[in-house]
């Protein structure tokens, strides 16, 4: 069993095995590519569901006798560095563990549904394989964030996360919106404070979207980075063990910076990171914009995965936030979890598009987990968490059935229009001429849940799916939703005294409300009333492989919340009570001391909160559902909108999601682009390129110099001027070659001569030499 | 009786030796040139013959090495002759400073 443990690194890899796989070789075989995903992140789920009941095997064993478990580590060196190593590791504990049960398995799901879905749009498009490299790479960033034992680990996977985020939010990067390019913007404050009449667009395309995630997020992850390195220079390390030994968190809390302890500053920074990449207020403009990406990746990444990550590092580093009873950063993450769930609710009452309104849904419930986590309730969060991606998945899939069946007649109509129009497409993905708009002239939206109705008929098995995940969300009676909701509700509501408890007691309600009534509208504008458009008349349930991961879900989303419910409620003593409570809830159980505001009491059931609870969500969602399903036109008024006097305009801030993106338009983004045009006018046209410009042209200048003087000096001297001394000397020579004989003998005698003479003169001793010779 | 000194021998070798070089530098006639080599052999012959007389008249060493050189002589102006009549025959005529192909 310990193989399991000892390889518990490879639960990332073979998901980053299928990624290089498809792109290196799988990406021809669109079969391939996706059944090697699917078989590689199944392949996850089976070893990562190992280690999960074995540890919850371990914990069974231990649990009567109260010991908690310490979690189990397999640390790894990694870079040596001067006189230490740097270490990083993995870590399991019961938090792990639950995170390490969800993930994978919802990916699976998820993965195998995408394989049916993309295929409708691989006409269009195309890079159906790649679309399975990218989700498998992301797999394998989560899957490695938890599991990681330090912050530094969790960045990368973080940052790794991010990066798929965009290239999967911009899949369809071709896909524009022609009126996307005709808003103004505020030029100036007058303006910005005006901006109502600067309503944007409703839809950005999806390359603009993913860019807009990818900048948002990275604001946060900034903050995230610069609390690391703030935890990092004050405590020499970012293993989440050492940093919660009681010790070390009591001397983080005495070394202030700028007046503030450090940890309450880094976890603030760090809860910065958290707020934008799981969309908190103000940061969470992205999430329904990042819904252009295919609809399997609004489930995986914008539902259940990589928004939770945010949770999660809050929920890790939690005795960070707590190491004061009522410690100002958990007063933040509750004050900003608060607003943005009412906000998101809010803005949920009046969205047409389906997936929009499950896009606010989820930053809503974020909010909810945030408000949990502000309460120092780490396993009411965590808790939350875990059915609320179950459910959420469930949502976003099922809004991907619900497209997939509307898209039903276009995709009909595509296929036949294709045979008789235009040729077929070559293997590399050659598009048609027709640029892809988002509605084409002919059809509507069929993402617009006004174009939708009585869909129950053609799609009952995703229908009750469906339902079941709205039911679970809008906290019904004994569904996963309500079990996890109701113990945020209750934990505020019995520290009620406390202002902060107070108000989340009292956004956790509205927010409720507000949930149950769009969900309720939800369900009556799609699958009750009447079709209201060809679409919908001809909508048709999608395949098994669609249809099957969401009764699982769906399965889930019912079931699973009763791994923690309250020990007692209505005086009955339930056995397994608490269980989620005992199994993760003592991850922090070493930093009790020196975290007092960490809260490991177990969920307490308190009836007036459930009943109430309960009661206002059943309510608001049947109205919803009553008032909604009787709309009988595509264009007619929302009926907020016919509300005397306040309804249009409150539809109208509603609907334009409170200006946010005006306001960040005109106030933040604008001065950055003016900045930015001068920054680049300074380099372009006014100084930096003339001056580069001037240095170009003086180097010319010299070096044309220098080849001058290489051509007509170097060259013209020396290098040629040597072969021609030779060729002028070589010619005067020839002249001695006359061809005639008697010049030669005359060169002949003359030589001689000049011998005789240097011998008498040299080597006889000249004159005198001459005189001894005999003469008789 | 008083002898001719060795040095009046020397120079008449020495005068026959350059009128012959000079009619061989100077004629124009490749004959004339023949006629101004055989005088510097004979110039040569007589130098080789008053050295002998004079400086060691028992050795024979001088005489045969004087009539080698005769017969040297005679061969080479034979085999020269032979050359200006092959010249002559392709070129009609007999004047040296027209044969310049080796010019350059």
């Amino acid at each position: 069993m310990n193989f399991f443990f000892d390889y518990i690194w490879l639960i990332p890899v073979y998901p980053l095995l299928a990624f290089a796989a498809i792109i290196l070789f799988l990406n021809p075989s669109k079969k391939g590519s996706a059944g090697l995903a699917i078989a590689m992140i199944a392949l996850s789920t089976v070893h990562a569901w190992a280690i999960v009941f074995n540890t919850i095997g371990a914990f069974m064993a231990d649990a009567h006798h109260g010991i908690h478990i310490d979690g189990w580590s397999l640390p790894v060196e990694w870079i040596p560095t001067g006189f230490t190593v740097f270490n990083t590791g993995f870590a399991v504990d019961g938090f792990t563990a639950a995170m390490l049960f969800m993930v994978p398995f919802v990916c699976t799901l998820i993965f195998i549904y995408a394989s049916e879905y993309m295929e409708g749009y691989e006409a269009e498009f195309g890079r159906y394989s790649r679309f399975f490299a990218y989700v498998s790479l992301f797999a394998a960033g989560m899957l490695m964030l938890v599991i990681a034992d330090n912050l530094l680990l969790l960045f990368i996977s973080w940052e790794i996360m991010g990066l798929c985020s965009y290239l999967l939010i911009g899949f369809w990067f071709e896909k524009t919106y022609p009126d996307a390019d005709k808003v103004a913007t505020p030029r100036n404050l007058i303006q910005v404070l005006q901006f109502w009449k600067y309503a944007g667009p409703d839809k950005i395309p999806p390359k603009l979207a993913a860019l807009k995630a990818f900048m948002t997020t990275r604001i946060g992850d900034v903050m995230l980075f610069a609390g690391m390195m703030i935890l990092w220079s004050v405590s020499g390390t970012l293993s989440f063990r050492e940093i919660f030994a009681p010790d070390m968190l009591e001397h983080l809390t005495e070394i202030t910076l700028w007046g503030i302890p450090v940890a309450t500053l880094s976890a603030l920074l760090i809860f910065g990171g958290a707020v934008g990449k799981s969309a908190q207020f103000p940061l969470h403009v992205w999430l329904p914009d990042a819904m252009e990406g295919p609809t399997p990746v609004s489930a995986l990444i914008h539902a259940a995965t990589m928004v939770s990550a945010g949770v999660y590092l809050v929920a890790r580093m939690l005795p960070l936030f707590a190491t004061m009873e009522h410690s100002p950063a958990l007063q933040w993450v509750g004050i900003i979890g608060a607003i943005t769930a009412v906000m998101g609710a809010t803005i949920g009452v009046a969205q047409y598009d389906v997936k929009r309104v499950l896009a606010y849904s989820t930053i809503s419930q974020l909010g909810y987990m945030m408000m949990a986590l502000g309460l120092g309730g780490f396993v009411a969060g965590i808790f939350h968490l875990l059915t609320h991606s179950f459910f959420k998945a469930l949502l976003f899939l099922g809004s991907g059935s619900i497209i997939h069946a509307m898209e039903h007649e276009i995709h009909a109509a595509h296929a036949h229009g294709h045979d008789d129009a235009h040729p077929h497409h070559d293997e590399h993905g050659h598009h048609d001429e027709h640029d892809h708009q988002a509605s084409h002239p002919a059809h509507p939206d069929p993402q617009d849940m006004r174009n939708m109705g009585a869909l129950r008929h053609k799609m009952m098995p995703s229908f009750i799916a469906y339902l079941c995940g709205t039911l679970a969300l809008i906290g019904f009676p004994l569904t996963a939703g309500f079990w996890s909701k109701d113990e945020i509700l209750a934990e505020a509501f019995l520290h009620r005294s406390e202002p902060l408890a107070f108000w989340i007691y009292i956004a956790g309600t509205v927010g409720a409300i507000f949930t149950a009534f769009y969900m309720g509208r939800q369900i009556g504008l799609v699958f009750f009333g009447r079709p209201r458009t060809s679409l919908a008349e001809n909508a048709a349930e999608p395949g098994w492989r669609m249809t099957m991961p969401l009764i699982v879900l769906a399965f889930f989303a019912l079931f699973i919340g009763f791994i923690n419910i309250p020990e007692e409620v209505f005086g009955i003593h339930v056995p397994f009570g608490g269980w989620l409570h005992g199994f993760a809830g003592e991850v922090h159980l070493m930093a009790e001391e020196a975290a007092p505001g960490l809260n490991f009491a177990p969920g307490t059931f308190v009836p007036q909160v459930a009943i109430t609870s309960s009661l206002l969500a059943i309510v608001s969602f049947f109205f919803g559902g009553w008032l909604y399903s009787r709309r009988r036109t595509a264009e007619e008024l929302d009926p907020i909108q016919t509300i005397p006097v306040i309804g249009k305009p409150i539809f109208a801030i509603l609907y334009n999601k409170y200006y946010f993106d005006e306001i960040y338009r005109g106030l933040l983004i604008y001065p950055t682009m003016a900045l930015a045009t001068f920054c680049a006018k300074f380099d372009y046209d006014w100084v930096i390129n003339p001056i580069v410009n001037f240095f170009g042209r003086f180097t010319s200048l010299l070096a044309d110099g220098s080849a001058a003087f290489d051509k007509y000096g170097v060259d013209g001297y020396f290098v040629n001027g040597i072969p021609n001394a030779f060729n002028w000397f070589g010619g005067q020579l020839r002249l001695l070659q006359t061809g005639r004989a008697q010049n030669y003998l005359l060169i002949l005698v003359v030589g001689l001569l000049i011998l005789i003479g240097i011998y008498l003169l040299l080597w006889t001793g000249g004159a005198a030499g001459v005189a001894s010779l005999p003469t008789s | 009786m008083t002898t001719i000194p060795l040095s009046w021998w020397l120079t008449v070798s020495a005068a026959l030796f350059s009128i012959g070089m000079y009619g061989a530098l100077t004629r124009r006639n490749a004959i004339g040139i023949l006629m101004g080599v055989e005088l510097i052999l004979n110039a040569v012959n007589i130098n080789l013959v008053a050295f002998w007389r004079y400086i060691a008249p028992n050795d024979v060493a001088g005489q045969i090495f004087a009539i080698i050189v005769i017969s040297v002589a005679a061969a080479e102006a034979a085999v020269g002759l032979a050359i200006v009549i092959a010249v002559y025959r392709r070129r009609h005529s007999a004047v040296v400073e027209e044969l310049d192909i080796l010019k350059n």
